[in-house]
């Protein structure tokens, strides 16, 4: 029995400790199911046992036949809205940050105004905007309509996390600019901008993901081509074969790459503020 | 280390040009500063001669750090006039007023090298990168930083980052160097050798330093002019051997410590500590009381005294004196002094 300095462990421990091993079955337990199974025999079936091991399903994804759908110009399409998506996002968030420091009249109201997007159910903000484009005479389309509600999603997230870096960020180092010479530009290009650098990065990585992996906002509002998640949803629909696993097995490895990128740039960003390359430097002065 | 010797290099810490004009460095005429119905700042008036050293001294919450941000045009103020030199700089930003700020804590660029926060206000000016890191490292030099050039502040002690932050603050050639509680964040020991040098900068330079502190020791140690504030006017502005022979106020000798107010013929009367004796009722008593403590404080012992109507006093005693007759805490005692040492009090 697992003890800490003697004592036997609570009973809540146990019923806490079973609670989350739940939630990572539930988190991890399908991801795993579908990245072995997207490594499927040629001759084996959507379900366990697996015939065999091959990478046949993978270079399923890269043919575009009429039964998987095109894989592939989904995956490029959903990636330049998600990367336009992440720019715009932390784009628009950082200047909101910036306007919300001076406090002004119905701040606070704007602000609630911009985030009650998250309680809105996104089926609905996804049927309005194309009814809004159709009464209009406007074609809905990715980089339109499917962007505007993609953004109507990420915006609000990224206003909490930008709300919250800003916030922490120190004014004395602004006014010790001031004090300085520099100009509200240099201020802000020069020392607001290079310390909340990390929290941009959050900010965009924010934005990429929800735009990536958003399928309700999308679904009427991207026009005729499908995202990714669109395709992928067609796919459950109507696919027969382990192509669809290889797929969710690609999806998630790209979103953990670019996650493991963002994550590295950040901690290269710390480390070299806190003098990581010069300790050695250091230890050698004493 | 000599490079603020020379008048004709340019980029060398030398006062601007038209120093020796006017008499005072600084001049404050009424000036006031409000927030939202509170008054910061009432209505004080100050001079502070060319190239002298100044302490604003006082408790916390006394007004003295926003009246250094006015200086340095980090806050506007509500009413009044200030000048540096013989200019009227009360509408000029930070920059434009012949100061430069040494913030409390420093407030170094985290993401900057110590050689790129000293050249921030060249790069900001537009001067090119080798001609303003090569200044950088001059002023790095003066206050012996050269070495650390490269480092980020993170990989910098307290005192290190001080000596940085001096470096970057006085590049820009202020008339006037503008100091937040500069020494509170250093360990004891490292407080007393950063006062020594600031000290020592000062009068190198030949500019001014006006230095907001909350520590007498600090302000006694350093000014030619302290200036003690309480609840945001100036109580009393003097050399510091004036404030502490001549306290003004029963305030200000209280604050600056060291003295005992008591109770005297036409309101109350300042005596410092050391003046104090401890004695029996017989000889010429002024204060009778009993013992309430005793300090032992190297080469002197701090003897407190609590007298018969309340009143706390203590006597400062040579070592000597103390232990030729010494006394013990809850001793029935008295505290006498000569009428010369009695120093009477405006209120």
């Amino acid at each position: 029995m697992m003890t800490e300095g003697g004592q036997p462990r609570s009973r809540s421990f146990y019923v806490l400790g079973f609670f989350f091993l739940l939630f990572l079955a539930f988190l991890y337990g399908p991801m795993i199911v579908i990245f072995v199974l997207s490594f499927q025999g040629p001759n084996g079936g959507m379900s366990f046992p697996m015939v065999g091991t091959s990478t046949t399903w993978f270079q399923g994804l890269l043919q575009a036949t009429g039964r998987v759908g095109d894989i592939p110009s989904a995956f490029q399409r959903s990636l330049g809205l998600a990367l336009l998506a992440a720019a715009l996002t932390a784009v628009i968030c950082v200047s909101a940050g910036m306007g919300f420091r001076r406090r002004f009249p119905g701040a606070a109201l704007l602000f609630y105004t911009a985030v009650a997007s998250l309680v809105m159910p996104s089926l609905f903000v996804s049927f309005g905007i194309a009814l809004g484009f159709k009464e209009l005479g406007w074609r809905t389309g990715l980089f339109t309509s499917g962007l505007g509600a993609q953004l109507t999603w990420t915006l609000p997230f990224g206003l909490m996390i930008t709300f919250a870096t800003i916030g922490r960020f120190d004014r004395r180092y602004e006014e010790a600019a001031t004090d300085l010479g520099a100009n509200s530009w240099q201020r802000f290009r020069d020392i607001i901008f290079p310390i909340i650098l990390p929290g941009i990065i959050g900010v965009a990585l924010f934005g990429f993901t929800l735009s990536y992996d958003e399928f309700a906002r999308s679904s009427l509002t991207v026009g005729n081509q499908n995202t990714l998640p669109l395709e992928i949803w067609a796919l459950t629909t109507a696919a027969t074969s382990p192509v669809l696993f290889a797929l969710g097995t690609v999806t998630t490895v790209v979103s953990f790459t670019v996650l493991t990128l963002a994550m590295l740039t950040i901690g290269l960003i710390v480390r070299r503020r806190a003098g990581g390359r010069l300790s050695a430097e250091r230890s050698a002065h004493g | 280390m000599n490079a603020h010797s020379d008048p004709g290099v340019s980029g060398t810490p030398v006062p601007p040009a038209g120093y020796k004009d006017a008499p005072y460095d600084v001049e404050l005429v009424a000036v006031s500063k409000s927030y939202a119905g509170t008054i910061a700042v009432d209505t004080i008036s100050l001079r502070i001669p060319k190239a002298s050293y100044c302490c604003l001294l006082g408790p916390s919450g006394c007004g003295k750090s926003t009246t250094l941000r006015m200086i340095a045009g980090h806050e506007p103020v509500s009413a009044g006039d200030i000048l540096i030199g013989d200019r009227n700089v009360t509408d000029n930003p930070p920059i434009a007023r012949g100061t430069s700020m040494m913030f409390q804590n420093y407030a170094l660029f985290p993401h900057m090298s110590a050689l790129d926060n000293v050249a921030y206000s060249l790069k900001v000016r537009g001067v090119p990168k080798d001609e303003r890191r090569a200044r950088a490292r001059e002023f790095l030099d003066l206050v012996q930083m050269g070495q650390y050039a490269e480092r980020p502040p993170a990989l910098l002690s307290g005192g290190q980052q001080q000596r940085v932050a001096l470096a970057r603050a006085l590049i820009t050639r202020p008339r006037v160097l503008l100091l937040d509680e500069p020494l509170s964040a250093l360990d004891p020991f490292l407080r007393e050798r950063m006062r020594g040098e600031l000290k020592r900068l000062q009068r190198e330079l030949q500019i001014s330093f006006v230095h907001v502190t909350h520590s007498q020791d600090e302000a006694m140690a350093l000014a030619d002019l302290v200036v003690v504030m309480e609840a945001g006017h100036i109580r009393q502005a003097a050399p510091a051997r004036d404030i502490f022979e001549k306290p003004n106020t029963a305030f200000v000798a209280r604050f600056i410590g060291g003295h005992n107010v008591v109770p005297g013929g036409n309101g109350s009367i300042a005596v410092r500590a050391d003046r104090c004796r401890i004695g029996s009722s017989a000889d010429q008593a002024r204060l009778t009381g009993h013992v309430s403590s005793v300090e032992y404080l190297g080469a002197l012992v701090r003897v407190g005294l609590i007298g018969d109507n309340g009143l706390e006093a203590a006597a400062l005693i040579s070592d000597r004196t103390f232990f030729a007759a010494p006394v013990e805490p809850g001793q029935a005692a008295a505290l006498t002094w000569s009428d010369e040492d009695a120093h009477a009090l405006a209120d």
